[in-house]
This record gives C-alpha cells, sequence and structure tokens, in this order.
C-alpha cells in the first residue's frame, strides 16, 4: 500500500522556517568566524527578512496544527522587533563582558522562533513545543555567562521553576485532553460550548493558567523573576523581560477567548485575582530595591499586572489594547536596558546619582523612558495605559482600573527615584560610558517611538 | 481490563509525589528528578485517555514531551556542571547569592 501524505503548505510558516534555518545554519558558520560580530549582523538581517514575510502569511498549514492570522502576526512583530533590538543592544556588550559566544545569536534565533510557534499554535502539541523551544533556549541564554556564578544561579533558577511549570502546564493539557478527546484549541472550543464545562475542566484550565503566569511572571508565581533578571546578562534580562512574557500573553489570550471562551464566568474571577496581587506584588517590593534590574524586574511583574486587565475586559478592544502596551513596553523597556548596558557601571541604583552632571545626554534619556514606564504624557507609556485602562472602563471594570491606577501612582515613586538620583543627587564619581554604533541606534529607534507613539498615537491605535 | 480511573489514580499520585518532592527536597539533582516524575506521570495519563479514545495524538504528545524532557535534562546538568565548577554545591541553601 502506497500512502501519499500531502506536502503542507508552507507560506504561512514561512516567517519561522527562515528563522529555524537560520538559527541552524549559524550555529556552523559560528566556527568559521573569529568574530562573532558577524553573526549578529546576520541576526538582524534575517529577523527583518522574517518580518518582511510575516504579513503575508496568514492562513492554517500542517493539517491545521498552525495558525497564522491578525492576532499572531501583532506578535510575531513584537517578537521580531525584540529580537532585532536585543541583538543590536548586545553586540558591544558581549564582547565587554567576554561571553562571545557565537551560539549566543543563534539561540536568541531559536527563542524567538519558539515564541513564534506559541504564537501561532491552533494545536496543544504545537504550544507546548514552541514553549519548550523558547524556554530552553533562554534557559541558555540566561546562563551564557557560564564562569560568573550569578549567572549560573540564575539558569539554574530559571530551569528549575520553568520545567515545573511545563509541568503543571502538561498536567493541564493532559486533563483537558482526557476531558474533550481532542487537541485542537478550536476544537476544545466547540466542545465546551456544547459539553457545558465541569469541574474538571475548571481544574485543567486552572493548571493551565498557573503555568503561563509562571511564564509571564505573574504574582503568586512570580519569585523566580527578580533572581533571573539579576543575575543574568544584562542583554538577555531585556530580551527575556519582553519575548516570554509576550508570548505567554498570546497564548494566554488565544486559549481564554478561544478555548475557554464559554467558561468566561469562570476564568475572569481568577485572572481578577491574579491581576490586583501582581500589580500589588510588584509596584511595593519594587519601591525597596537597590538594584536596578531587580527593580527592573518587579516592575516587568506590575506591567503583566495591567496587561491582564486587557484580557480580563474580555473584549476585543480589550485584546488589541494589551497587544498595544506590549509593543510600547518592547520600546520603553528595551530603551531603559540599553541605558543600563551604556554605562559601565549601572546595574546598582546608586550608580546614578549624579549622572545628570557627568552624562546629561543619558540621563535624558533614561528620564525618557522612566516617564514612559511611569506611564507620563506625552511618552508612549500614558498611551498604552490609557488605552488599556479605557478598554477596561468601557467593558464595566471600572474599580479594578481604579486599583490599577492607584499602583500606577505607587510606581511613580520608585521609577522617579531613579530621576531624582540623576538629577538631584551630588556626582561620585565620573560616570564612563562605552557607547557603540549599534546600541546607540537601538536607543534612538526606541526612544523616537516612545515618543512617536505619545504624539502620534495613532500610528498603533486601530 | 484496567479501568481508566486506576490510570488516572496513578497518575495523580505519581505527579503528586513529584511535586511535593520539588516543594520540600533541597538538592537541584533531586528536584530535576522530581520534575521527570511530573511530566513521566502525565505520561501515563495521556497514553491512558490515548487508549481509552482510541486516539492517537496522545501518543504522538507523550514521543515529544520524552524527547523534550531529555533536551530539559541535559539542559539542566549541563547548567548545573557549570554552576558547580564556580562553587561546588548542589543544595539550593547554599546557592543564594541574590535575595530579596
Amino acid at each position: 500500500m502506497n500512502v501519499t501524505l500531502p506536502f503542507p503548505d508552507l507560506a504561512p510558516a514561512m516567517p519561522e522556517i527562515i528563522i529555524i534555518s537560520a538559527a541552524t545554519v549559524m550555529l556552523l558558520l559560528e566556527l568559521l568566524f573569529k568574530n562573532k560580530g558577524v553573526l549578529a549582523f546576520i541576526g538582524v538581517g534575517i529577523a527583518a527578512l522574517a518580518m518582511y514575510f510575516v504579513p503575508m502569511s496568514i492562513g492554517d498549514t500542517f493539517g491545521g496544527m498552525f495558525k497564522s492570522d491578525l492576532y499572531s502576526i501583532y506578535f510575531k512583530f513584537i517578537f521580531l522587533l525584540n529580537l532585532m533590538l536585543t541583538i543590536m543592544i548586545s553586540l558591544q556588550y558581549m564582547k565587554r563582558e567576554k561571553a562571545e559566544y557565537g551560539e549566543y545569536y543563534s539561540l536568541l534565533l531559536f527563542a524567538t522562533a519558539g515564541m513564534m510557534l506559541m504564537a501561532s499554535a491552533k494545536d496543544l502539541i504545537v504550544l507546548y513545543l514552541g514553549l519548550e523551544l523558547m524556554a530552553l533556549s533562554t534557559y541558555i541564554l540566561a546562563g551564557i555567562k557560564k564562569h560568573d556564578i550569578r549567572s549560573n544561579e540564575a539558569a539554574i533558577k530559571y530551569l528549575l521553576l520553568g520545567g515545573f511549570s511545563s509541568a503543571i502546564l502538561l498536567y493541564g493539557i493532559s486533563l483537558l485532553y482526557g476531558l474533550t478527546g481532542t487537541t485542537d484549541i478550536y476544537a476544545i472550543s466547540v466542545y465546551l460550548k456544547f459539553q457545558g464545562s465541569s469541574l474538571a475542566v475548571v481544574m485543567a484550565m486552572m493548571f493551565i493558567t498557573a503555568a503561563f503566569c509562571f511564564k509571564i511572571a505573574a504574582a503568586p508565581f512570580h519569585m523566580w523573576a527578580p533572581d533571573v533578571y539579576e543575575g543574568a546578562p544584562t542583554s538577555v534580562t531585556a530580551f527575556m523581560s519582553i519575548g516570554p512574557k509576550a508570548a505567554g500573553f498570546a497564548v494566554i489570550g488565544r486559549m481564554f477567548y478561544v478555548a475557554f471562551q464559554s467558561m468566561q464566568a469562570d476564568w475572569v474571577p481568577v485572572l481578577i485575582g491574579i491581576s490586583v496581587i501582581t500589580m500589588a506584588v510588584g509596584n511595593i517590593l519594587a519601591i525597596t530595591q537597590t538594584n536596578i534590574k531587580r527593580m527592573l524586574a518587579y516592575s516587568s511583574i506590575a506591567h503583566a499586572g495591567y496587561m491582564l486587565i486587557g484580557i480580563i475586559a474580555g473584549t476585543s478592544e480589550g485584546l488589541s489594547a494589551m497587544i498595544t502596551y506590549l509593543l510600547i513596553y518592547t520600546f520603553m523597556n528595551m530603551g531603559a536596558f540599553a541605558i543600563i548596558i551604556l554605562l559601565d557601571r549601572g546595574d546598582e541604583i546608586k550608580d546614578y546619582e549624579g549622572l545628570a552632571k557627568s552624562r546629561p545626554l543619558v540621563a535624558g534619556l533614561m528620564l525618557v523612558f522612566m516617564f514612559s514606564l511611569t506611564g507620563i504624557p506625552p511618552t508612549a507609556g500614558f498611551i498604552g495605559k490609557f488605552n488599556l485602562f479605557l478598554a477596561a472602563v468601557q467593558a464595566g471594570y471600572a474599580w479594578l482600573v481604579v486599583i490599577a491606577v492607584m499602583f500606577s501612582a505607587v510606581s511613580a515613586y520608585y521609577y522617579l527615584r531613579i530621576v531624582m538620583n540623576m538629577y538631584m543627587k551630588d556626582m561620585k564619581e565620573e560616570a564612563s560610558i562605552s557607547p557603540s554604533p549599534t546600541l546607540a541606534l537601538a536607543i534612538v529607534i526606541t526612544v523616537m517611538m516612545v515618543f512617536a507613539i505619545g504624539i502620534m498615537p495613532s500610528l498603533v491605535i486601530g | 481490563m484496567v479501568p481508566l480511573s486506576w490510570y488516572i489514580g496513578l497518575s495523580a499520585i505519581v505527579f503528586t509525589i513529584g511535586m511535593i518532592g520539588f516543594i520540600i527536597r533541597r538538592n537541584i539533582i533531586i528536584m530535576l528528578m522530581s520534575i521527570e516524575l511530573m511530566l513521566n506521570a502525565v505520561n501515563i495519563s495521556l497514553v491512558a485517555f490515548s487508549h481509552y479514545l482510541q486516539d492517537f495524538r496522545g501518543q504522538i504528545f507523550v514521543i515529544f514531551i520524552i524527547t523534550v524532557a531529555a533536551a530539559e535534562a541535559a539542559i539542566g546538568l549541563a547548567i548545573l556542571v557549570a554552576l558547580f565548577k564556580n562553587k561546588s554545591a548542589v543544595h539550593t541553601d547554599e546557592i543564594m547569592e541574590m535575595k530579596g
């Protein structure tokens, strides 16, 4: 008997195919080039090429397991932007940290491919494989400074808690599979709509929610984030604070809006609780931090709390406000990390004392990113928050928005403390910086986008 | 014929043992083993469901999980070796450079 399998239509998966093949080839090219910077430029080029193919990639393929639609396209755009900016800021930094391995760029590409698969997954098997491709690559990236014990510690903590959370996810998936008899997200949605939910389905949903709260670093599953963010190389921290978080939100959005759509009454209260706790924990614990990477870790936990409000709203406006917020967050967070990398000594908050006197331009740029993270107009951060909160108010969660705005006011304390350190404290010693063309380009892009979106919100809204 | 509920019960018990092991043990190698136990509990339930539903997806999923678990163990042990070279410790209580 001769069985012929139809050759899958590759067009919808083209960006992923480009990224994965490039990453594989780069592993080999690594042996040829002594200057690993070449790989960085190849990486940016590949990301740009994939970005070109992204808008053309609408459709289902691989037996309906892979779905590229408008939703996943927005996320892929964010992932590729994140990849490009990360490569730009890490070129000089990895050399300075004496951790210039060619695998670094290849792993960044693999991690991005994993995120793109997650955003496009229409089947839980693809979802899991994308998740692990992303997670396994980021574990290694976190520990890439292999002679630095803090980097090792960050990697092992990330791996242990990441492995634990994916085991929990799988248990949820196995229950869901047993109950519905399928792993297709859309078929699960149809099944749940007609059969109704049961206690077991709610339990499976809780397992899946808990696992993805690990990925987006939402409380009470956030414990790994501060240690991992602090210990990992700064460029990797910048990558991790955006990519896996955005991928987690892509999956949460798809799971809750499609698979568990008929169970909205069950998941909304859970997410409201998680969102409020996340905002509280992130914003309050950030106040006491002395290390800026740790502070930004708590700030990224807090931002995950804000973004969850977009999911809770349960409307398409809420979902699109969340995606917009993620895009804006990419620019402002990446910009802040780029400034940290620019400074030779910039890990501690007290390193910023008197920066405005020795490096006025650097201090000015940091000011912009801190204002944007707080959400002060005319920066993009304000537009993102406004948009998100507006969607929640329209959906009838005004009280939740009041809580979010209150925590947002708390966040001003720790963001503006850096501004205060830079402008109102005396300089102890001249701050030295190590600029590079690519780093400068990344900072210019991020600061321009922060202002452009802040002044002309129509760029991203609508 | 062993009923489905037995398999699900076994899977739940093994998963719980793994989970408790992960939470209370402080040796990283044992914690990795506990994660492995949790993954294999999932495999038991997936295969049981797959047989019960007469659907192959569950078994295909198990193959993928086994593959990923092997990759994860390799990476975990590699990181542990790097860590051990810098500081001879496999106990989480001894690995606390960062806190707060």
